[in-house]
């Protein structure tokens, strides 16, 4: 569009003519989020630093404070943390495995490609009974261990429930990364990988120097897609524990389901804000990192 | 000429390589294999023991569902028996499910009712915003598609909050249209879909113009079609993402009535365990079968939204 506006008067008319017509085109879809997601926003940050919602006395950062001090907060920001920073490493490296390893032409290639897709078709309900009896305390897991002559953990109701989730996480989410990093595989720059090995570079240092410095960009996206799944996480856990989850899988989306339940509207406010904070810093700091570590292979 | 029996080092090292790469190889295939059943056990397991009968299952796995403060529990083992293939493979529980307790399927015919209209109205309102972010590239719009794409990274905790602000100021709490209107005007779809109309030549474009056809009739005509195989992988993406939801229901609609099958499942209670696995197994059919039919257009809309820098 733009090198035809360049080229000819006729054509800038088009694009001004295009510019108004096709605002129209922008206008439901844009309404819709300024009325459902942008302006009440607007509304949660102010909410976020009055009082209460009769009185509306500024109070500027008390609320934040007050949240930042909430016992049920703190447990549940290091809960969420803790999980977010062992499932999302380990669901980028085990999928860039899966990947490495399914794009060695094998044969059943596109079968084994199917099945580790298909967990993310499987609503998470439909499996959490399976679930409940591989890992209750009678389940079939600990049946295992004991034959193998260990002890009985019980896996749902102590602080071992995080790995139960974790294992939940990674058997939903490493196939959508998985195909995210295949793709990456074979866009790799072909000519490169030739010269090196021509150059007698081993395996490794392929993988290393030039797979995966260009793949830096699709690592980026994989790890924040990773991370925004592993918010996600919660209806997992509810669906596992309902209500009541042990301690150390108690998450940020309990803590707000509770505000949700009392109106808290002043915590709710505060909460959401510190996270959208959180998220815009954690996604800021990874394009950073990538940009520094992908900047002379950019195309 | 030909020397067989002379040592060649070339010919050797060759061997040499081809064994290594047939070891390699099936190295491969195995960690491949051993991912491939344990991705697969628990949906196989779902879908056989859902044939079993309901004293079966409530023999086999009574001690992980019995409650204890239910009280008046009947004799159960104490450990569980997983078992991939049922004793007596028996359709009672489907039965059940389909003509004597029609809750489930009320539950059922909740997600429907909740996930197609979302997933329908979404492609729509967001095939049209890429077609306005398509055409006019200025300051303005650049600046507003950077912020759907913030949007689109925030996860729900935060958006639940000014969600559930509109729709009680709208008086829609309660009602199925604080899913739906949400849902409908997510900005999830749009990004994906202008990023594949963006790709259309613009001299597609430029010859229709000439040849007279409005905008509506180029993005009827000529966008909209091009960008066919996108708007299924994205309705495959907001199938799963629906289907699968959790905390909007229990947030937004506080009549158990109006849930979806997918909150509804975790809360049977251990008196109908028996039918938990052909109601689970029913549940995961739609998803399935999209699945089966639409697996190459979902592998392409996961391949085409990692080129998030593009």
């Amino acid at each position: 569009m733009r090198t035809t506006k360049e080229l000819t008067g006729k054509a800038t008319k088009f694009t001004k003519k295009s510019k108004r017509s096709s605002r129209w085109f922008l206008t439901p879809s844009f309404l819709g989020v300024f009325i459902f997601f942008v302006l009440p926003f607007f509304v949660v940050i102010y909410y976020s630093m009055v009082n209460n919602p009769v009185a509306h006395e500024f109070v500027f950062l008390d609320n934040f404070a007050k949240v930042a001090r909430n016992g049920a907060f703190q447990r549940a920001v290091r809960n969420t943390a803790v999980f977010s920073a062992i499932s999302v490493p380990l669901a980028v490296v085990l999928s860039l495995l899966l990947a490495v390893v399914l794009n060695q032409r094998l044969p059943f290639h596109s079968q084994f490609r199917t099945a580790f897709l298909s967990p993310m078709m499987v609503p998470v309900a439909s499996i959490v009974l399976i679930w409940q009896v591989l890992f209750h305390y009678n389940g079939a897991v600990n049946d295992l261990i004991v034959n193998l002559g260990g002890d009985k953990i019980d896996w749902l109701k102590s602080d071992k429930a995080i790995f139960v989730i974790v294992i939940l996480f990674l058997w939903k989410n490493l196939g959508y990364n998985m195909i995210m990093f295949m793709a990456a595989l074979g866009n790799l720059p072909t000519d490169l990988i030739e010269v090196a090995e021509l150059e007698s570079a081993n395996r490794w240092q392929i993988f290393v120097h030039i797979k995966l410095r260009y793949m830096s960009s699709t690592i980026l996206f994989v790890t924040i897609m990773s991370l925004i799944s592993s918010f996600k996480v919660f209806r997992e856990v509810y669906l596992l524990t309902e209500d009541h989850p042990v301690e150390n899988i108690y998450l940020l989306q309990h803590f707000m389901n509770n505000m949700f339940g009392n109106l808290d509207y002043q915590k709710l406010s505060s909460a959401a804000i510190y996270m959208s904070l959180a998220m815009i810093v954690i996604i800021g700091v990874l394009f950073a990192i990538e940009n520094h570590f992908g900047k002379d292979v950019e195309e | 000429m030909n020397t067989p029996s002379k040592y060649d080092p070339l010919k050797a090292r060759k061997k040499r390589k081809k064994i290594i790469h047939g070891i390699n190889i099936s190295i491969c295939v195995i960690i491949a294999a051993m991912f491939a059943i344990m991705f697969l056990t628990p949906i196989i397991l779902t879908v056989t023991n859902s044939f079993m009968s309901a004293s079966e299952i409530s023999s086999n796995y009574g001690s992980v569902f019995a409650r204890s403060e239910k009280g008046g529990r009947v004799f159960i083992s104490e450990k569980v028996n997983l078992k991939f293939i049922p004793d007596m493979v028996s359709g009672s529980q489907y039965l059940t499910v389909l003509f004597k307790s029609p809750d489930y399927l009320f539950k059922f015919w909740n997600s429907v009712i909740l996930v197609v209209p979302i997933v329908g109205f979404q492609l729509f309102v967001a095939l049209l915003a890429a077609y306005g972010f398509t055409r006019y590239r200025g300051r303005i719009r650049e600046i507003i598609f950077f912020g759907y794409i913030i949007l689109t990274l925030m996860p729900y905790q935060v958006t639940l909050v000014p969600n559930f602000l509109v729709s009680n100021w709208l008086g829609i709490i309660d009602t199925r249209w604080a899913i739906w209107l949400p849902g409908i005007f997510s900005p999830f779809a749009v990004y994906l879909l202008t990023k594949n109309m963006r790709k259309i030549p613009s001299s597609f474009i430029e010859a229709a113009k000439i040849d007279g056809a409005g905008e509506w009739q180029i993005f009827s005509k000529i966008c909209a079609p091009l960008c066919k195989g996108a708007l299924c992988s994205v309705a495959i993406l907001i199938f799963i993402d629906y289907w699968n939801m959790v905390e909007q229901p229990i947030i937004l609609l506080s009549d158990e009535a109006m849930h979806p099958l997918s909150v509804f499942l975790s809360k049977i209670n251990s008196g109908e365990i028996g039918l938990a696995f052909a109601v689970a197994t029913i549940y995961m059919i739609p998803s399935l079968l999209i699945f089966l039919y639409g697996e190459d257009y979902l592998v392409e809309g996961i391949t085409f939204q990692s080129g998030i820098k593009g």
